[in-house]
């Protein structure tokens, strides 16, 4: 449903303000989001400075340094650090992305870091990911086959295999999914973007037998055509995908089988 | 363990606005101020049904400098609605979704929008004051 103000226990408020490193020429400020679910208190905004002469180049390597050096307690997720996990998705500067793939010097002013939008926070920077990966698993991401198995791989031509160039390559963060009106306001209907692209990922698979039982599973007004075209989705995808253009073409599938 | 009401995090409040979102949002907008300009325009045929001291009426009012505010404000949405409703067309039928198209057109419709509007308004009221 759509409810644009935040509920009163989510209500961001003023939060500490640490002090700048001593000697630094060059800091940066960091403004971070932080809930503690064990203190009662509403979500707060840290000031932290950061000597930018001291710190890779980074938003990630920022959060890194600041941990370890400021306050332990800021909590995020990271694993990779060169944008294949998708663990550190985080809205910074405004718009959702990985804080491994963000240069710090592409932010004017103050760098704002927030958790991925419209999602229940589990602390700090750590979203609750359980229903979209629910909705993944509702997709059946796996190949599906009703012929019995040749006795080699299943092949693809050239051709074939090029339809899931641009989709393969999606790593699950949620930043285009978490960045769509559509699916702040009803996630819990709304496949999303990212679960929709993932779903025409197996649609346009020239190996998979369940085309048809999947068109029929993604036909509903909520599920696919909570859609509307906002393109969201493509403008901030840290991979450079198009979540948009999948979803158009799963659309132009179920017309062409109405024939 | 006490189960802890889990904060919503920020959406509208910290996410940048763009031209993606801020057209369709306007293409939203456009859409239900059309709907009250409907109306409108639907007091204007009944007042010219009804006789000459209705529709004198509703001159006098479209003749105001807030009636015509209302009125290109109403020809802007028309406008705009339409040029971006083409567009989405082209997105229905599979065109114009890569990043730097979908950035043109929205300028197009942005400007196409401004300019069919300014046509429109230079027709109706041919320079006169």
């Amino acid at each position: 449903m759509v409810e644009f103000a935040l509920p009163k226990h989510a209500q961001v408020q003023p939060g500490k303000t640490h002090a700048a490193p001593e000697g630094a020429k060059r800091l940066k400020e960091f403004r971070i989001y932080r809930w503690n679910p064990d203190d009662g208190r509403n979500p707060q905004l840290d000031v932290f400075q950061v000597d930018l002469d001291d710190c890779a180049p980074m938003v990630l390597d920022a959060l890194i340094k600041l941990k370890n050096e400021v306050d332990p307690s800021l909590t995020f997720r990271r694993s990779c650090r060169e944008g294949v996990c998708g663990s550190c998705a985080m809205n910074i500067d405004g718009t959702n992305t990985l804080a491994c793939t963000k240069a710090i010097e592409e932010v004017e002013g103050p760098v704002k870091v927030y958790p991925l939008p419209h999602m229940a926070v589990v602390k700090d920077l750590v979203p609750d990911m359980r229903h979209f990966y629910a909705q993944y698993a509702s997709i059946e991401p796996w190949l599906k086959v009703e012929s019995s198995p040749p006795s080699r791989e299943r092949l693809q031509s050239k051709a074939e295999r090029d339809k899931i160039d641009g989709l393969y390559e999606c790593i699950l963060c949620a930043c285009c999914s978490t960045s769509c009106p559509s699916y702040w306001w009803n996630s819990d209907r709304y496949l999303g973007p990212a679960i929709l692209l993932q779903a025409y990922r197996w649609l346009v698979d020239s190996r998979d037998e369940a085309t048809g039982e999947r068109l029929d599973q993604l036909e509903d007004p909520f599920r696919l055509y909570r859609c509307h075209t906002i393109m969201n989705c493509a403008k901030t995808c840290p991979k450079g995908l198009n979540p948009a253009k999948a979803i158009a073409e799963i659309k132009q599938m179920m017309l062409a089988r109405q024939g | 363990m006490a189960q802890v009401e889990r904060p919503l995090s920020p959406h509208l409040q910290v996410y940048r606005p763009q031209i993606t979102s801020v057209l369709s949002i306007l293409h939203r907008l456009t859409g239900v101020a059309l709907a009250g300009g409907a109306v409108l325009l639907a007091w204007w045929l009944i007042a010219a049904a009804t006789g000459p001291e209705a529709f004198a009426q509703v001159q006098a009012a479209s003749s105001h400098w807030l009636g015509k505010l209302v009125a290109v404000g109403f020809l802007w949405a028309l406008c705009y609605h339409f040029c971006n409703g083409v567009r989405h067309l082209a997105w229905d039928a599979g065109w114009g979704f890569d990043l730097p198209t979908t950035e043109k057109t929205g300028w197009a419709v942005v400007i196409g929008s401004v300019v069919l509007t300014a046509l429109a308004v230079a027709l109706a009221w041919g320079g006169a004051p």
